[in-house]
Order: C-alpha cells, then structure tokens, then sequence
C-alpha cells in the first residue's frame, strides 16, 4: 500500500463527497469530474491502463459534459430560496447509507484474511482486449453497440418531445 | 495489516455509500443522477480490483465486466439527463420533492 494509493484515495474520496455536498449544482459538477479521474487514477494503478483511460474518455470528457448540459438546460444552478438542498426525508436516507456502508466494512472485516496479498502484475496489452472483444466476448459488443445507439436516440426523443407538441 | 486489495475494496464501500446517500438525501434530480453514477464507479473499482488481485487476471473477465458496465451507465446517464430536461420542461421543476403525482 503506497502513499500514492492512499493519496489518490482520499482525492476521491473528497470529490464524491464534496459532489454529494455543495449547494451549487456547477460546483457539485466540478466535483464529480474530480471523483471521476481520480477513480481514473486508482484503474491505473491497479495496472488497467485501457479501463482507466475510457474512464477517462467516458466519464471525465462525456457524462461530466452532460450533467454540465442539464444544469444549464434546466436553469438549477441557483440554490432554491426555500428550505435547503436536501429532501423531507434525508435522515431516512442518510441512515439507510450509513446502514449499507456498516454492511460492506463487516464483510470486509471478515473476510481479511482471505483476501489476496501481493499477486504478479499481469501485463495485459490493448491487443489482448481487442482480440478479446472480438472473439470471446464480441456478442455482448454487439449488444452494447445497439444499447448505445437506441438510448441516445431514446434520449433525444425523450428530451425534445414536449417541443414538438407546442409546436404543432 | 490491510493487504492493497481489501484497501481498494474500502475505497469502494466509502464511494458507494457517499453515492448512495447522495441519491436518497438531495431535492435536486440531477444530484441523485451523480449519486447513482458514483455506486456504479463504486461497483468498477470493486471489479477491477478483483480482476487485477485474483487467480487469472489474464483471462480478462473483470476488465471486460468493467468495460461494458461503463458503457452501459455511460447510456443510462444520457437517458436519466434526457428525462429530467423533459420533466424540467413539463413542471418547471427539477425538484424531487414537488413531484409527487404520476399524472401529467
């Protein structure tokens, strides 16, 4: 366990955290794209070079982009004047998290000494994925590829639907 | 002694219960959209973890779960931006609270 890992962790950490937080949905979004490529960071070091760089791609350059789009689209980035940010019912929430989070640590508690130590880093080259891809795995490809086209036409449908009706 | 594995699976549990109480605790649709995207990464941090500390890290089945799960939230996060612009559009609102009725 390297400084670097516990460095990178704690970015993480904090970005989410300050993504959950922040009164600001422009400063909630810059948060997440912290979280993001610090998540990209801890693929890389776990030796995923080509999973961390399409987090990168995806998550950093694409979906940061689109919450960024929302916000704009949808004029939230003003705190509303009444009440606060959170729901009704936060402390629900914030203890049904907290219940989750206690389940996950004592499964990890348990199960330490199980755990892996040290193992051989497995140089795996982008080669390996694209054979991969196309052999052993090239139907789940194909069904991602259609997945990915049906939801973004979905998603332009979805957003421009209502305009159209006022327009007719 | 933690071994680097059980120290990744920790940063995952923390993401995925700030991701999780993220999504239930805020007002706005938007934040609870970063909350779910955050359990996912939550959840690609647990697979590549595993794929990299595991008997064969070779066969590449984590790093490929990984990949096509974030393909998959990459179009979940499209649709769940497209609907809250139309929901926008239709109350004026991106307020959880405020929508509680399923009829239009």
């Amino acid at each position: 366990m390297g400084i670097a890992f516990w460095i990178v962790a704690a970015l993480t950490i904090a970005g989410s955290l300050a993504a959950v937080l922040f009164r600001n949905l422009v400063h909630c979004a810059l948060a997440l794209t912290v979280a993001f490529a610090g998540l990209a960071l801890l693929f890389l070091q776990l030796d995923a070079q080509f999973a961390g760089f399409v987090q990168i791609l995806v998550y950093v350059g694409a979906v940061a982009i689109l919450v960024v789009f929302a916000i704009l689209l949808t004029r939230s980035s003003e705190t509303p004047k009444d009440g606060g940010v959170f729901s009704t019912t936060w402390l629900a929430g914030l203890v049904i998290a907290a219940a989750i989070f206690a389940v996950l640590g004592w499964a990890l508690l348990q199960s330490l000494a199980g755990l892996a130590q040290q193992s051989a880093t497995p140089s795996v080259t982008v080669q390996q994925i694209g054979n991969a891809l196309m052999g052993r795995y090239v139907l789940p490809l194909e069904i991602v590829a259609s997945l990915l086209t049906a939801a973004l036409i979905g998603a332009v449908i979805v957003a421009l639907h209502e305009k159209k009706q006022e327009a007719e | 002694m933690m071994t680097p594995l059980a120290g990744y699976l920790l940063v995952a549990a923390l993401l995925f219960a700030i991701g999780l109480a993220g999504a239930l605790t805020r007002r706005n649709a938007i934040i609870v959209l970063i909350g779910i995207e955050l359990m996912l990464n939550a959840a690609n941090l647990n697979l590549i973890a595993f794929w990299r500390y595991g008997p064969h890290p070779e066969a590449l089945t984590g790093m490929m779960f990984a990949i096509f799960s974030i393909a998959v939230a990459a179009a979940e996060a499209a649709v769940g931006l497209g609907l809250v612009i139309s929901i926008h559009r239709h109350a004026q609102t991106t307020d959880l609270d405020q929508m509680n009725r399923m009829k239009g």
